[in-house]
């Protein structure tokens, strides 16, 4: 609780002093050209002691719009600084930070992830004793706050959605946070760290503790221990390390098993550019991705089910399985939301692909609008909708309110195109054992994905729904011995049955095969 | 059009209802005084531990009923008038029928304690005995011990329930080890272990005498026959279940323990039948009980009974038995028969094999001297049913059962597997050379 609530204290505080070598340096690399601009920081900043972001933000950012004004005003447009203000003042107060926070990195890190680690593990650890024999953990879910949509959770919903928002729109506020990792930083990539290091790290530590959870949690369940350990994996080796890694040797920074359209900037300009003057990694980069989304990502879904990447590959499924577990029953089973569930997640699908048409068509003519639309825009529209609110703000901030799959179900493009094979072309199904379903209800109250599954089970079918990702989580829950996730023949694996095994052998066959 | 009335809710009136709206457009009332809505009784105990809420144990949603035109009345029948085909509601409100299908389920067993009818005592079956519980033992401030009355299946889940909330349990089961009428020893001896691992103070053949009363009319302890006298806030009575008949008393139909029906599950009087665990057969099937309170047979009688009221006349005609239930951590599932020491017959044999660290065992029953396979019980491992049903109807031996057992296995992926070290024990103990062969997705799929 300290660690976090120092976490929390940190973007409001800190001293920035702006020096002119500071200064100078940003305007040489920013290629800023505004007088007016320098003016009024050289007049406002430069020199100045600052109390904490909240002081010099609006300095910077005030300068930079009234200058923004000033030059289109006079039409002086090369003056224009295209650099969003937010990140221009997060650039400014990452080079201006001092004082006891920049000075003592190690320990603020300490304070702040060191405690929340340990914190968090002295909850966790003790439930190897407190949770008695292996089982089933699930008591009492529904009397807890925090589980239970009551004010923890709320407490927890409003934290997580203020985390996303100052990451996506008010970094300046993040760059405090960004010296604490400063030196893992710089012993990876050789970098200081970025705001979004500071995530990718976090992201790395949280679900590495929860995974901690998970494992004592489900510790009679090897199919749960082995996927998320999987799934830790991918995440701390491909999606932080490796691109970190590949920047210190001067490589592009890529996530190998981020694929398009969950990648939905594969393609765009200044990406293939970067990729196509990179050289033999770059190309060997651009085939991959192609090659991944084309080719690997069905083939493998034929075989093992979207689960292959959604629920032991993924980033986002990563966190929603570790993080996001406790809150997994939060995710509606009702009719009206498979409704829009299914609208939503294929429009999100639909206007990826567009946009993503646009842009190659833009980049292979070089021009800048596609009937009439301006790529450049609908680019735009997508990374702030699709990218930062709904994948980020929505995503996972909702979790204590929506359930922990929110972008999963209802906006991965990439879901649903995995989907689509895995409705209509996978070895995959969760297979219903005969007729031993008593209707319980517990595998539909913790499918994260918000599939009813018991309406499958009590009817002796299989399950095979396109949004499943694979997560086994019905399967442990059931007290019947229900549910077997697997992979097997196509045939007979959709198998409507309306008398189930167990009663009179003619009256089935007389009414299943009808 | 053609009325039909359904008394009661549960799984074996709504899977008739359902059966009969797919089959047909006849005119289907419900009648329940129990909950406005069709849930899973077997899911309450959930409920009361945390892990559901109670609209989580309806399967249907609440739109599904006018969807489908199940007219729902919320009433207690009170009598029925068989000759002027009528229904009394609530004492008063008349209802007709044409055709009537009585599904009105158990009610727990009071065998006439002394004190079984005071305040802090009570049954775990219906979601009005939930609501008690919640009153009666909210936490274990309130209640301080609990003594739970029989040794079965409702008896370890209200232990399993109180325990959820750190309440003391005390568990008075009459028969010397836990539920052995029905399991062999060795699986009812592993239950008595893991009951004592969580907490539960188990007493094995101990009944009640009689439950005391505080000055409120209270239940404050019970006396076991033993002479112990247990202070405690709550008692659960928990010895069985009996069809939940008694507002049929003078209706004409005719009464044993159950409604009696014939194998087409209809009454004596023409037009009335009844399904689930409140009908009690003429002749038993097989080796079933003619009283069966058992969820799939609930179901499969609703399914059965649909087809005939839709003009397809139809036996009721269960295949091969199997049921399943959890004894706190442990999964049980059985296909086939496997009795118990007190119930098999001489040429019963069993070869039972526990695993040496884990509470993990299986039962395989055979025929002693044809070696015919005649069921099986697993504790901790999962079995498909499909292939069990398969072998008992293609009447396969018990070395044939082992050898292919890799195939009926459906514990989920990454699980450790046991059919070596199973079948290894088989072999010494019986001197033979079984080698179990790799699963078949070949063989499990064919015939399906």
């Amino acid at each position: 609780m300290i660690g976090l609530t120092v976490f929390t204290i940190l973007p409001f505080i800190g001293e920035f002093k702006v020096t002119p070598a500071t200064m100078d340096q940003i305007i040489r690399e920013k290629g800023i050209s505004s007088e007016f601009f320098i003016d009024r920081m050289q007049e406002n900043v430069v020199g100045k002691q600052f109390q904490g972001m909240l002081s010099l933000s609006p300095k910077i950012t005030q300068a930079l719009e009234a200058a923004n004004a000033q030059h289109r005003k006079n039409k002086e447009y090369k003056k224009i600084i295209y650099t969003g203000p937010h990140d221009l003042a997060a650039t400014v107060g990452k080079g201006s930070g001092s004082g006891f926070i920049v000075e003592n990195k190690g320990l603020m890190w300490f304070l702040t992830f060191g405690l929340g680690i340990i914190g968090a593990l002295l909850f966790i650890v003790p439930n190897v004793v407190l949770l008695g024999q292996k089982g089933i953990k699930n008591n009492g879910i529904y009397h807890e706050n925090a589980t239970n949509r009551g004010w923890i959770a709320w407490l927890v919903f409003v934290f997580l959605v203020s985390f996303y928002l100052v990451l996506y729109f008010r970094s300046e506020f993040a760059v405090n946070w960004t010296y604490l990792v400063d030196p893992i930083s710089e012993f990876l990539s050789g970098n200081p760290a970025g705001h979004w290091f500071v995530y990718g790290f976090m992201y790395c530590t949280v679900m590495t503790v929860m995974a901690v959870r998970m494992y004592i949690k489900y510790r009679h369940n090897m199919y749960q221990m082995v996927r998320t350990t999987s799934v830790l994996f991918f995440q701390i080796v491909f999606a932080f390390l490796i691109p970190e890694i590949m920047v210190r040797l001067q490589m592009p920074y890529y996530d190998f098993k981020n694929a398009f359209p969950l990648d939905y900037d594969f393609f765009f300009q200044w990406n293939l550019k970067s990729l196509l003057n990179s050289g033999g990694i770059g190309l060997f980069i651009l085939v991959w991705g192609i090659v991944l989304t084309l080719v690997i990502v069905p083939v493998m879904v034929y075989f093992f089910g979207k689960r292959w990447y959604c629920s032991w590959v993924c980033g986002c499924g990563g966190l929603a399985e570790t993080l996001g577990d406790p809150y997994r029953q939060h995710s509606s089973k009702s009719l009206f939301s498979w409704k829009v569930e299914r609208w939503l997640v294929h429009g999100v699908l639909v206007f990826a692909v567009g946009m993503t048409m646009m842009t190659l068509y833009s980049f292979f003519t070089e021009s800048g609008t596609v009937l009439g639309l301006k790529t450049q825009s609908v680019q735009n529209t997508y990374s702030l909708l699709i990218g930062a609110f709904f994948a980020g703000v929505i995503g996972t901030g909702f979790y204590p309110i929506f359930g922990n799959r929110v972008w999963c179900r209802f906006g991965c493009p990439l879901a649903a195109y995995l989907g689509f094979v895995q409705r209509f072309k996978s070895r995959f199904r969760i297979t219903t054992n005969g007729g031993q379903c008593i209707s319980c209800g517990n595998c539909s109250t913790y499918c994260e994905q918000g599939i009813d599954v018991r309406a499958y089970a009590q009817k002796g079918e299989n399950i095979v729904r396109s949004s499943c990702v694979g997560c086994g989580i019905c399967s442990a829950v059931c007290p019947r011995g229900v549910l077997k996730l697997e992979n097997g023949p196509l045939k007979g694996r959709i198998n409507p049955t309306e008398v189930l095994l167990g009663n009179d052998v003619d009256l089935m066959e007389l009414v299943n095969n009808k | 059009m053609e009325h039909i009335v359904i008394i009661g809710n549960g799984i074996s009136g709504i899977t008739a209802a359902r059966h009969i709206r797919k089959l047909s457009d006849k005119k289907i009332t419900i009648i329940s005084a129990e909950s406005d809505y069709f849930f899973s009784r077997t899911a309450l105990m959930y409920v009361y531990m945390g892990h559901m809420k109670f609209e989580h144990t309806q399967p249907y949603e609440n739109w599904f009923w006018k969807k489908n035109r199940l007219n729902l009345v919320h009433g207690y029948v009170t009598q029925v008038d068989t000759a002027n085909k009528k229904l009394i509601l609530n004492g008063s409100e008349e209802m007709g029928y044409d055709k009537l299908i009585i599904a009105t389920g158990s009610k727990p067993n009071k065998f006439g304690w002394p004190g079984q009818d005071l305040k802090g005592v009570q049954g775990l079956y219906s979601k009005q005995d939930l609501e008690l519980l919640e009153t009666n033992a909210p936490n274990n401030e309130v209640c301080k011990r609990a003594v739970i009355v029989g040794g079965g299946l409702i008896g370890i889940e209200l232990a399993e329930m109180l325990r959820s909330r750190d309440i003391p349990v005390t568990f008075l089961v009459r028969e010397d080890s836990f539920w052995n009428g029905v399991l062999p020893e060795g699986e009812s001896q592993m239950i008595n272990e893991h009951i004592l691992e969580h907490h539960i103070d188990l007493k094995l053949g101990t009944n009640l005498k009689e439950i005391i009363a505080d000055e409120n009319g209270w239940a404050k302890a019970v006396v076991t026959d033993k002479g112990e006298m247990i202070p405690c806030t709550v008692v659960g009575l928990t010895a069985g279940v009996a069809p939940n008949i008694d507002f049929l008393k003078g209706s004409g139909i005719e009464l044993g323990k159950g409604v009696k029906v014939n194998n087409f599950l209809e009454t004596n009087i023409t037009d009335v039948y009844a399904i689930g665990d409140c009908a009690e057969q003429h002749e038993s099937i097989g080796n079933r009980r003619p009283v069966e309170a058992v969820w799939y047979t609930g179901r499969m009688m609703g399914e059965t009974l649909a087809q005939t009221i839709c003009g397809n006349k139809t036996a009721y005609n269960p295949g091969h038995w199997f049921n399943s239930a959890k004894f706190l951590d442990i999964e049980y599932q059985t296909y086939g028969w496997v009795f118990s020491e007190r119930a098999k017959k001489d040429h019963e044999q069993h070869f039972h094999w526990r695993h040496p660290k884990e509470k993990i065992c299986v039962t395989i029953a055979f025929h002693r001297d044809t070696k015919l396979f005649l069921g099986i019980n697993t504790f901790g491992i999962r079995m498909r049913h499909e292939i069990l049903d398969r072998w008992l109807t293609e009447k396969r031996s018990v070395s044939y059962v082992l050898e292919y057992l890799k195939d009926a296995n459906f514990d989920p992926e990454f699980y450790a597997e046991y059919e070596q070290a199973i079948i290894s024990c088989y072999n010494s103990h019986y001197g033979t050379n079984i080698r179990p062969k790799k699963k078949s997705w070949k063989r499990i799929f064919s015939n399906v």
